[in-house]
């Protein structure tokens, strides 16, 4: 138990619940009122199941967490689940479906940027509330969407410049690979734009897109090889999403790419990814996240073992997302005692400036920009799955969703 | 704070006496210290030339090199811990494993290389040769010279050779740079460029010298790469032979219109897991489990299509709507069933060792193995369903209910289970090709849905009903894909790829084997 969520109960006790309090873990009295509702809004089918599933699952485990604690300003939470089905459009429907039919308080969901730029209009036309757990291209800000996953400036920039120091490998071309669609190609983006600001040429980068679910990957693999082979140290930054991840390792591992001749770093490979791959031929390829199983520190030890005891599996592992919206959950809860109601418009208020002492094992702020501060580990894959954090910023940064990299947007920077 | 003065002090003052000592003790605190330290203590070691390095440095690549809290450097040997300074047996309390990075593991495989040229082992004298020819420094020439005098082998002496000139470049002999450089260029090796791009900006005054010997290498380079892409194409192509040779039964033969296909090929798949998953307990077993699961996959698969034909699909010949929409639903039904028996998450499927990693055919053609096999595969599966049309009674009464369903029956052959096994055997391949795929993409309940569309592709397009055009059709889909991929990127070249399919499909709408006769007509 962390001295944050200790301030918690007892400030939501001195908001007049001190009886439901009492002995929290054992039953639960909840007090008068209909329960709150809590929309869960990801894929359980189709593409994006492989990793949208632990997402449903976390919000349960979450709102399960809460109500053993005499839930929310008294009431009892209650999740509502909905499956769009990796269907974009349909992602829009079932939003509507929670905010109408269902009337939900708060929502957690979409994982792609696909599906989050598809429910936008939706929240904001019914003025919902989103809870969004996934890393992403920025470029965007909404009122009603929390953002707790990481800004460029919290993942794609700073693992590009670890490729580009000494203990990275000194790379001096590299070579985007990512999968089509609004993510992968905004990030390349800025991307570019950062390496041509450190000197680095367009002669000297490589750019490749393929469809969802690609699995022929040897021409661009040996293409990589080939390109890499031109006298300048290559390093790889993939984008590469969903379960694509998977044939394109197998092909690094087959083509005989070693970390220390070409190093690979992955933007949406976590230890939920990797755990249908064998991993030894990847040993020392590189991911950026904001979070790590591995880390090590009470509050992880804490969010790993409330995981596993939900999920009767002692082996089961957590990511990044789930960490993001296990955070996004405890500061909504934190909001909400703060606001002493559960209406979108007074939580946004009480939303920022929230504070918890994350599973990272660093204290993250909701910031005015309706992102966090978050801190950034580089990891390495490690033979057993699992990652070892090689390089981490001294402190949380503070997420810049306008990137100074795309002209357009760059004036809406605060 | 405190504690890092107290940590840097100790290091200090374990630092210290160990200069009046030898290279290897005086390089060892390093190990204890920052990644940058600890490559660097690697290049010392690896230039000590002591042979206490050699055991130290293997166990830093195994992650078995243990550091204690006051920076000791504990080697292990077998259950106990030694000091890696003294030898002497000491206290593990507290050790915690040396990590490595990138940074280190390239000097790591640089130092083993120079410490390994000598190995009594030929395999790790090749390792070391190609290390040595990565990590090239002037250093290593007279290395490499009392090396390639006792060498025999004629493989490792041209790795040897080669890493021999690289190094020679990098040295200060202008003559051996010359001469090197000549050397690199008849190698005609890919590496061999990176070194040559990377001299010609560091010697100026050799550049034409190195440019005749890039422009070698360029054009054996381009010889080799047309013969890997042409593999690469063939490899996609008997991916999608062996994704549609069961449709081509089905849909080719019997007209059934099967969206449930690419779901039999992913039932294959969880077939291969669960086999592997079996043999796992059974070590002589395990590495052949793979194999076991053809048949198995065959069996599993067949079933299911003899239940569905049996159980669904005969109350609906006839109405291809119907039908179309009612295997999509069994699609979808099999989808979930898996997705709740095994998981949303991928399944590990894992490769057999002489299916992993990459080998050389004459002319240095780069092959992936797991592809290799993949098309031979591909081409037995052909070989059999060829075999089984022709050959056996079985294929003689498919083929007599597929050309007059009534006078079949009345010559006294079951149509109805001629059916139920014909529908089997397309769903049993379908099983098959989904062993392969196991080995190249991923494991999950999605996996058949990325493989139908091209299936019914291959089979429209190669001519409903022939077992050669669905071959031809498969492989040239494959060749040209790949063709296309470098110059329009890979979502591109599907695009022209389709857009090709349907103008042919326009203009022959029987596809590239069109069926004559008769038979075709009706």
């Amino acid at each position: 138990m962390t001295s944050k969520s200790f301030t918690f109960t007892r400030r939501a006790a001195l908001t007049g619940l001190g009886a439901a309090l009492a002995t929290p873990a054992l039953r639960p009295a909840f007090g008068q009122g209909a329960p709150i509702k809590v929309g869960v809004l990801h894929s359980l089918s189709g593409t994006m199941a492989i990793s949208e599933t632990a997402l449903r699952d976390t919000v349960l485990m979450m709102v399960e967490w809460a109500n053993s604690r005499g839930g929310v300003l008294g009431r009892r939470l209650e999740a509502v689940v909905v499956d769009p089905a990796s269907n974009w459009p349909l992602f829009a429907e079932k939003a509507r479906e929670l905010l109408q039919v269902h009337k939900v308080d708060v929502t957690f969901g979409c994982w792609t940027s696909v599906s989050r730029k598809s429910v936008l209009p939706v929240f904001e036309e019914l003025n919902g509330m989103l809870f969004y757990p996934v890393q992403y291209e920025g470029e965007e800000e909404s009122k009603n969407i929390f953002y707790t996953g990481a800004a460029p400036n919290q993942q794609a920039i700073p693992a590009v410049e670890y490729l580009m120091s000494k203990d990275g490998g000194e790379a001096k071309r590299i070579a985007l690979l990512g999968t089509d669609y609004v993510y992968p190609r905004t990030t390349n983006r800025i991307l570019r734009g950062f390496l041509n600001s450190k000197g680095i040429g367009n002669a000297d980068i490589m750019e490749e897109y393929t469809p969802f679910g690609h699995s022929d990957w040897q021409g661009i693999v040996a293409r990589v090889k080939r390109f890499a082979s031109e006298g300048k140290k290559t390093a790889i930054v993939s984008t590469i999403n969903g379960d694509a991840n998977v044939p394109f390792y197998r092909e690094l591992g087959n083509q005989g790419i070693k970390a220390e001749d070409i190093p690979c770093v992955a933007f949406s490979v976590g230890e939920e990814e990797l755990a249908g791959i064998d991993t030894r031929p990847l040993v020392g390829h590189l991911a950026a996240w904001n979070y790590f199983m591995s880390i090590k520190g009470a509050p992880n030890e804490e969010f790993v073992k409330l995981w596993q005891a939900y999920i009767k599996n002692p082996k089961r592992v957590t990511n990044d997302p789930m960490e993001a919206t296990y955070t996004g959950f405890r500061m909504w809860t934190q909001a909400v005692a703060k606001a002493g109601t559960t209406a979108v418009d007074a939580v946004r208020g009480a939303m920022i400036g929230q504070k918890l002492m994350a599973p990272c094992g660093y204290e993250e702020e909701m910031l005015a920009n309706h992102h966090l501060s978050k801190p950034v580990f580089i990891g390495e894959v490690q033979a057993d799955g699992q990652f070892n954090i090689v390089w981490k910023t001294p402190d949380a940064v503070k997420a810049e969703n306008w990137s100074q990299f795309i002209p357009e947007n760059a004036n809406r920077r605060r | 704070m405190t504690r890092f003065i107290l940590r840097i002090s100790l290091l200090l003052l374990l630092a210290l006496p160990a200069r009046a000592q030898d290279a290897f003790t005086a390089a060892l605190p390093g190990l204890a210290g920052g990644f940058g330290d600890i490559a660097a203590s690697v290049e010392r070691l690896g230039a000590s030339g002591d042979p206490r390095a050699l055991p130290l440095l293997r166990a830093l690549q195994e992650g078995r090199l243990q550091k204690a809290g006051d920076g000791r450097i504990l080697l292990p040997d077998g259950a106990r811990l030694l000091d890696a300074a003294t030898g002497q047996p000491a206290e593990a309390a507290g050790a915690e494993a040396v990590r490595l990075n990138n940074r280190v593991r390239q000097a790591l495989r640089g130092a083993l290389g120079r410490l390994q040229l000598v190995s009594p082992d030929p395999a790790e004298r090749l390792a070391a040769a190609e290390a040595v020819f990565r990590s090239r420094s002037a250093e290593n020439i007279p290395l490499l010279q009392a090396a390639l005098a006792r060498e025999t082998v004629p493989r490792i002496r041209t790795q040897m050779e080669l890493a021999l000139a690289a190094s020679q470049l990098v040295g200060s002999d202008a003559e051996a740079k010359r001469d090197a450089v000549a050397r690199l260029g008849a190698s005609g090796s890919v590496e061999a460029r990176a070194v040559l791009i990377e001299a010609r900006n560091a010697n100026p005054e050799m550049a034409t010298a190195i440019e005749v010997s890039i422009a070698t290498i360029e054009r054996a380079l381009a010889i080799r790469r047309a013969a890997e892409t042409l593999f690469q194409g063939l490899s996609l192509g008997s991916v999608l032979l062996l994704a549609a040779l069961g449709l081509a039964i089905t849909f080719g033969v019997m007209g059934v219109i099967n969206m449930a296909h690419g779901e039999f090929v992913m039932l294959g798949a969880y077939a291969t897991f669960v086999v592997q998953e079996a043999c796992r307990g059974i070590p002589w077993l395990a590495p052949w489990s793979l194999v076991l699961s053809v048949p198995a996959a065959f069996l599993v698969t067949a079933a299911c299509g003899a239940l569905l034909e049996r159980g669904l699909i005969r109350h609906l010949y006839g109405r291809p709507l119907e039908t179309l929409l009612m295997t999509f639903g069994v699609g979808m039904i099999l989808q979930q069933a898996v997705r709740l028996a095994f998981g949303a998450q991928n399944r590990e499927v894992l490769s057999p060792p002489w299916m992993q990693g990459t080998i050389l055919l004459p002319g240095d053609i780069a092959v992936t193995q797991n592809r290799l096999w993949i098309i031979v595969f591909g081409l037995i599966v052909l070989g059999l369903v060829f075999a089984a049309i022709r050959l056996t009674r079985f294929g003689l009464e498919m083929r007599a209910v597929v050309q007059n369903r009534r006078i079949a029956a009345t010559m006294g052959i079951r149509t109805g289970r001629v059916d139920a096994m014909t529908f089997a055997f397309g769903s049993g391949l379908a099983g098959m090709a989904g062993v392969a795929l196991s080995q190249i993409d991923n494991v999950s309940p999605n996996l058949g849905t990325g493989y139908i569309i091209d299936s019914f592709m291959v089979v429209v397009f190669g001519g409903v009903g022939s077992l050669a055009g669905t071959l031809v059709g498969a492989m040239s889909l494959g060749v040209v894909n790949k063709l296309l991929e470098p110059y329009a990127g890979a979502v591109l070249a599907k695009v022209f790829v389709l857009v090709a399919i349907m103008l042919f499909i326009q203009r022959r709408p029987k596809g590239l084997f069109a069926l004559k006769g008769r038979a075709a007509e009706s």
